[in-house]
């Protein structure tokens, strides 16, 4: 804004055009302007909530309006571990949601099932839904939050809206599933010091 | 030890199994055949007066010859006096022990728990229903020491069946709607409610 200031007050009057690009202009303001989609499972969504307050307010980064209502929302932000229980009503929030949508997985739970390689869990929402970020930590501090958040804006601002894949609603298939089940049971494989993990009979 | 054991002993002779006492808590044995009469008397004697069921819950031990126990926390409000009272059901017998609920309503959903989580049978529960996994989990009872830590289906298959499900299914309104149950609550209860500023109450003569 400064550079077209002065190129054109050499005329000697106020600016009243700029050039820019479609896209540019568009993902700008959608990157802006992320209102959250909360949806908060554990101690992440403390975390989540340090982050909304006013110590590291990510109001600064358009996030402003939290969105409880699914219709309203940018991002839905998993915070925290995600049991089957839950899984249709993360799904139904996910459907309801309006494009353009993305979704950050914040922390280890909501992204691997962490420490949580159990029969009631599921072992990373990207079984679930699709994941534009995963922000790892147990929990996240708020930076981590931030910085995730900052990866999606560098992640929006790079989509065009010539791109037709890009708002394709991801639905489930026809056996009710995202992935097929071999890729399930790959991304769901214990990992780490979770293979260590059993119960003696 | 708790002065109830002998007491308990005099009165019910050996119905009553052994007691131990443990980090200063005493744990007496009952026969599963006759421990409803003993909760009941626990409950009702003018000198013990275990009014409060605070938890009920079960064990099963690592050791498969030893039989699951299910155990009943007891405190007398008024004495400020605790009793654990277990029951022994052996492995290869029917898990299957009377239902409390009709001494304390608060057991309800504490047993509703145990049947969900070890498979527990409680007789006369008025709804033994799942209460933490879904109604229609087909995996077994997670608790019990032979069920696998991960579940016995697939990662993809428990994943298909939890996006299958509907999450109303989860609700039950009847249980949300508590207008049903006015007319259970006690007199003095159902007179404070009418007194109350919080708009008419359902069913109010």
């Amino acid at each position: 804004m400064k550079r077209v200031l002065e190129t054109t007050e050499v005329a000697g009057q106020s600016p009243n055009w700029l050039l820019t690009r479609v896209d540019d202009l568009v993902n700008w303001a959608r990157a802006n302007s992320l209102w959250p989609m909360p949806f908060g499972t554990a101690c992440c969504a403390i975390e989540f909530m340090a982050t909304a307050a006013s110590r590291f307010d990510f109001a600064r980064f358009g996030m402003e309006r939290q969105a409880f209502s699914p219709r309203q929302a940018d991002v839905l932000i998993c915070a925290g571990r995600l049991p089957f229980k839950l899984a249709p009503v993360i799904r139904r929030i996910y459907d309801q949601m309006p494009q353009p949508k993305w979704v950050i997985s914040m922390g280890a739970c909501a992204s691997t099932g962490g420490i949580f390689d159990n029969y009631a869990m599921v072992q990373g929402i990207d079984t679930i839904v699709p994941v534009d970020v995963y922000v790892p930590g147990c929990p996240p501090r708020p930076e981590g939050l931030l910085y995730g958040v900052l990866l999606l804006h560098k992640k929006i601002k790079g989509e065009s809206l010539l791109d037709p894949g890009l708002r394709d609603e991801p639905l489930l298939d026809e056996k009710g599933l995202r992935l097929p089940p071999e890729r399930i049971d790959e991304i769901s494989e214990p990992f780490g010091n979770s293979i260590h993990q059993f119960r003696s009979a | 030890m708790n002065a109830s054991v002998d007491v308990l002993r005099a009165t019910f002779g050996n119905a009553i199994g052994r007691a131990i006492e443990v980090c200063g808590d005493t744990i007496v044995y009952v026969d599963r055949a006759r421990h409803l009469a003993v909760l009941e008397w626990l409950r009702d004697a003018p000198d013990q007066r275990y009014d409060y069921l605070v938890d009920v819950t079960a064990v099963e031990y690592r050791d498969r010859e030893r039989p699951l126990e299910v155990v009943y926390f007891l405190r007398s409000l008024e004495r400020g006096a605790d009793l654990r009272v277990k029951v022994e059901l052996p492995q290869d017998g029917e898990l299957a022990v009377d239902s409390v609920v009709r001494l304390w309503r608060g057991a309800d959903w504490l047993e509703r728990e145990v049947f969900d989580l070890f498979g527990i049978t409680f007789r006369g529960h008025p709804d033994l229903r799942r209460i933490l996994m879904w109604e229609t989990y087909a995996e077994g009872h997670p608790l019990r020491k032979d069920f696998p830590l991960r579940g016995r289906f697939s990662r993809a298959e428990q994943v298909r069946q939890a996006l299958g499900a509907n999450p109303e299914a989860h609700y039950s309104m009847e249980e949300l709607s508590i207008a049903e149950a006015y007319q259970e609550l006690p007199q003095d209860m159902r007179d404070r409610l009418r007194r109350g500023e919080r708009g008419t109450i359902p069913h109010s003569e």
